[in-house]
């Protein structure tokens, strides 16, 4: 960089040497009238003193001499009297319009060619100007330029139309994103759905609207062939005014101008099509832009093919979950059911744990609750938990017989190409003027407990092989009766094997799920399923768990219990609390 | 109307009913005064909200069990499952748009949520309410599902930030905007702003009034990390925190029984309340390192000392906790920070001793955070 204290000072002399050339500027003529830029040599006066070779192949007319105006473009020779204006050629600023830094570099089109054009000092506070052809160059940078802008859009739109999974989304986004950078309006069809299509509209700074109507495809030249796969029809080929009112959105203004059709390329096949609107007051989409909007399109075809994949996925996968996922459990024949399930992944639904209700016909018929774990976990799992539950519905005339129901569904299970072995708990329970009658039956499971109105938490007595394992099982059958205001509690082993605490490695333990659920009693169902659930949960914190499942069978209480003691010892959590 | 009772005669009156396990009372309660002329929204905010927050007070004041707390809270369900099958004459409103309402993971508190679902149902919205503890990740698949104008991510204590701050990043990339509500958020919504939710809402007619002013979608060009958001989380202490939450609470509880030797004669029940306890102040701790502000900790002390009171329980010893707490942070210069502006708030809010002159903790009452 050159400081303006080096510069020598052009134009600092008086006006009194001649306006002809030097003997000087004849001498230093022999050293840049050979150069290959075009050179142009102005006086202080801004006559033109002389051209070199190259100059006068440029401006064949300055070879003549005479003003600077009359033979260059107004932005050289504005730039040459701003220059003398200025009194100096070392300080940047605007010169002939393109700001240039330091030097003092003006820059423009001749005729189509476009120079870049350098001020040196000459004699007598002259200037020289050095013509340089930077015509190329700027091509080269406007491309970049253009393809940097392009690659951004593209990485903008890939992020967006990869943010959402959901078909409807994805067409707003796509169609939004397009009228955003690439036309005035933008268009999506989705292929049709019987004779209806989904049509989103957006245009330029304005809201994106959907419609599901009956189209006529055939209406828009290139429309049917590209919701078939075919490649795009040229723009030139499309006639705007041949478009259907359809096509063109409420809120665009103005005539169409130019239009282009290009396919949505999917999984094999189109994802839909595109239709981009520009109006006839701007220019015609160039072939670039035709070519950009199939890189585009290509993008928001994948786009949507996703989306359309994931929500056909999810849907299948919701209709096979559906006889999977626990049963919502309530109040029936005067007993109160609650039941709460938690997989051991969080992103999963279903497990290997199960329950399901069967309820009586009426009051004076048993229901059957039934509550299980299958080994392993996952799908693999789950699918063996819908057999077994199949099974068991299948058996409900002869679940006067635990024991019975136990050996057929052991013989079933053998039977399967399964070899998964399964441990279950029965209960079927009846709610008599003596209380609410339980016949309780485990399979290999843990036993059940039993709040009793008072705190004290029991064990029930039964036990029994597991299910799908051996060729006979064998189980015992218990009977108890709960009184108003108690409850029994299925669970699966998740519930204790969960590995946590605030030590960080202890199990949850049946000391622990005992003591908690001495604390519930007299809760309802809903409340003691949830409160077990939630203590196993603090206690795993972000650890893994196994599936979890608890079912609570309730007698409702009939009477009022006491106030509040506010006595020492009952234990009160101060976990989970908002402190504000 | 005229003859709809007063919403305060109401809420005693329903009050009474949940404390005492009387649901048939609950649900006439509401019923009768549906009936007379009472709308469902003043019965779902002026009567059943107040009675909820009151079952909160009553169980912190000690006044009424863990299991009146519950079976409370699982009566007050099902009065409002109960009104939501019921019509109170209102013209039902237009559909304005569809909404998704749950808790973040791990917050089991649905009530206020449950309450903003059926407010925003009445006032036109299509609500798919998600419930209580809500996996982020069946959250996602929901809005992929669903694309619904907005989420409304609730919680209700604050160690759940992080986590709702994970939800609330998703949800956003995915072009759906959050509107954040519940006292984890911070009463004036704080923590939903430092955790770049879109909107916050104090309260279900807050909710209303914030979704019918349209929320904009999130730009989901702009993929952002947490430590965007919180750049104060490149120094790693709440990483740290969190990795060794057991070794820490291990480490203290050690350490308090080297200064208090009577600990050695806790029973295994109160020696885990005890590791409880501190596991909890390490969680806030953690939590208050994330949204970097002391007043999250020195919140959840003071009322933690409160709780205390109330149970006659001197927390002198939650000092005592804090200080060999700060032993392990030594290296820790924003969770010494935190411990030492605790300290000084529990001291000025209780008038604790200092933990070295003070009296040994109650070894009826563990670390003394639990009665």
């Amino acid at each position: 960089m050159r400081c303006a204290g080096c510069v020598p000072p052009l134009l600092a002399t008086s006006r009194s040497s001649s306006a002809r050339p030097s003997a000087a500027d004849l001498r230093t003529g022999a050293t840049w009238g050979d150069a290959p830029y075009p050179v142009l040599v102005v006086d202080r006066y801004g006559d033109l003193v002389l051209v070199n070779e190259a100059g006068r192949r440029l401006l064949p007319a300055a070879e003549g001499g005479g003003r600077l105006w009359e033979h260059v473009p107004s932005w050289l020779s504005d730039a040459h009297q701003a220059l003398l204006e200025r009194g100096s050629l070392a300080e940047g600023g605007d010169v002939g319009g393109q700001r240039t830094g330091v030097r003092s570099v003006a820059a423009g089109l001749i005729d189509d060619r476009f120079f870049e054009a350098h001020p040196t000092g000459g004699d007598d506070g002259g200037v020289v100007w050095w013509l340089v052809d930077a015509t190329d160059r700027r091509l080269a940078e406007t491309a970049l330029r253009d393809a940097q802008a392009r690659s951004e859009i593209l990485s903008k739109a890939s992020t967006a139309l990869l943010s959402t999974l959901n078909v409807q989304r994805c067409m707003e986004v796509s169609a939004s994103m397009a009228a955003q950078h690439l036309a005035e309006a933008a268009v999506l069809v989705a292929p049709p759905q019987g004779r209806r299509s989904s049509v989103t509209y957006a245009c330029q700074g304005g809201p994106v609207t959907q419609t599901t109507q009956r189209i006529e495809v055939s209406g828009v030249p290139g429309l049917a062939e590209a919701l078939q796969g075919f490649p795009p029809v040229p723009a030139r080929w499309i006639d705007p005014g041949d478009l259907p009112d359809w096509v063109i959105p409420d809120d665009f203004s103005g005539t169409v101008g130019s239009v282009i059709v290009t396919p949505l390329p999917g999984h094999g096949v189109p994802a839909g099509a595109l239709i981009l609107l520009r109006s006839s007051t701007e220019r015609a989409f160039t072939e670039g832009e035709e070519v950009f909007a199939r890189l585009f399109a290509a993008r928001a075809g994948a786009a949507l093919s996703a989306a359309r994949l994931y929500s056909e996925q999810a849907s299948i996968t919701a209709t096979l979950m559906r006889d999977l996922l626990p049963p919502t459990l309530r109040n029936v024949n005067g007993v109160e059911y609650a039941g709460n399930y938690r997989a051991a992944k969080d992103h999963e639904r279903v497990g290997g744990d199960f329950y399901d209700i069967h309820p009586g016909a009426d009051s004076s018929q048993e229901t059957l609750v039934v509550l299980g774990d299958v080994a392993g976990k996952g799908l693999d799992a789950a699918v063996l938990t819908g057999k077994i539950r199949n099974t068991l519905h299948a058996l409900l005339p002869l679940a006067g017989d635990h024991e019975r129901v136990l050996r057929l569904l052991n013989g079933a299970l053998l039977s399967s190409h399964h070899t998964r072995f399964a441990t279950l708990v029965l209960a079927s329970v009846r709610s008599t003027a003596d209380g609410t009658q339980l016949r309780l039956t485990s399979a290999g499971h843990l036993p059940p407990l039993i709040v009793r109105a008072d705190g004290t938490v029991e064990e029930a007595a039964t036990r029994g092989t597991l299910v799908g394992a051996l060729p006979s099982v064998t189980a015992e059958t218990v009977l108890t009766v709960l009184g108003p205001g108690e409850t029994c509690l299925l669970y699966t082993d998740g519930l204790t094997e969960a590995r946590g605490g605030p030590l960080g490695d202890e199990f949850f333990g049946e000391h622990r799920l005992q003591r908690a659920l001495a604390e519930c009693a007299g809760m309802p169902a809903e409340a003691i399923v949830e409160r077990v659930q939630m203590l196993a949960s603090q206690w795993i914190g972000s650890g893994h768990h196994d599936d979890m499942a608890a079912v609570a069978i309730s007698a409702p209480r009939a009477g009022l219990p006491g106030r509040a003691t506010g006595h020492r010892d009952v234990p009160v959590s101060v976990n989970a609390r908002n402190p504000q | 109307m005229s003859h709809s009772p007063a919403p305060a005669d109401l809420v005693e009156r329903l009050w009474r009913a949940v404390v005492e396990g009387d649901e048939s009372a609950a649900a006439a309660t509401v019923l009768d005064a549906l009936a007379d002329g009472t709308t469902k929204e003043t019965l779902l905010l002026e009567v059943i909200a107040p009675v909820q927050e009151r079952v909160g007070v009553e169980w912190a004041a000690n006044r009424i069990t863990v299991a009146q707390e519950h079976g409370a809270t699982a009566i007050n369900e099902r009065v409002i499952a109960l009104l939501a099958h019921r019509s109170d004459g209102a013209p039902h409103s237009a559909h304005r748009g569809r909404v998704t309402v749950c808790c973040v993971d791990g917050e089991w508190h649905a009530m206020p949520a449950r309450l903003v679902a059926e407010v925003l149902a009445l006032n036109g919205w299509r609500v798919d309410y998600l419930g209580a503890q809500t996996p982020t990740a069946h959250l996602i698949a929901h809005l992929h599902g669903t694309n619904p104008d907005a989420v409304l991510l609730s919680g209700s204590i604050p160690t759940h930030l992080p986590t709702a701050h994970a939800a609330i990043s998703a949800c956003r990339a995915t072009g759906v905007p959050v509107l954040a509500g519940g006292r984890a958020f911070g009463r004036d919504g704080r923590y939903a702003r430092a955790l770049r939710a879109d909107r916050w809402a104090a309260d279900a007619r807050g909710a209303v009034a914030v979704l019918d002013a349209r929320i904009p979608r999130p730009d989901v060009s702009a993929t952002r990390l947490a430590v965007d958001d919180l750049p104060h989380l490149a120094d790693q202490e709440y990483t740290l925190v969190v990795q060794s939450r057991a070794t820490l609470v291990k480490h203290t509880l050690v350490d308090l029984e080297n200064r208090f030797p009577a600990m050695r004669g806790y029973s295994d029940v109160q020696r885990e309340r005890t590791a409880e306890d501190l596991a909890h102040i390490v969680d806030f701790l953690a939590t208050a390192l994330y949204v970097d502000d002391p007043d999250l900790f020195t919140g959840f002390l003071t009322w933690t000392a409160d709780i205390l009171q109330a149970r006659h329980v001197p927390p002198h010893s939650l000092v005592a906790g804090l200080d060999a707490l700060a032993q392990e942070l030594r290296d820790f210069p924003r969770s010494l920070g935190l411990i030492r502006h605790g300290t000084l708030a529990l001291r000025r809010h209780a008038g604790v001793p200092d933990a070295r002159s003070g009296s040994l903790p109650d070894p009826d009452s563990e670390l003394g955070i639990r009665a």
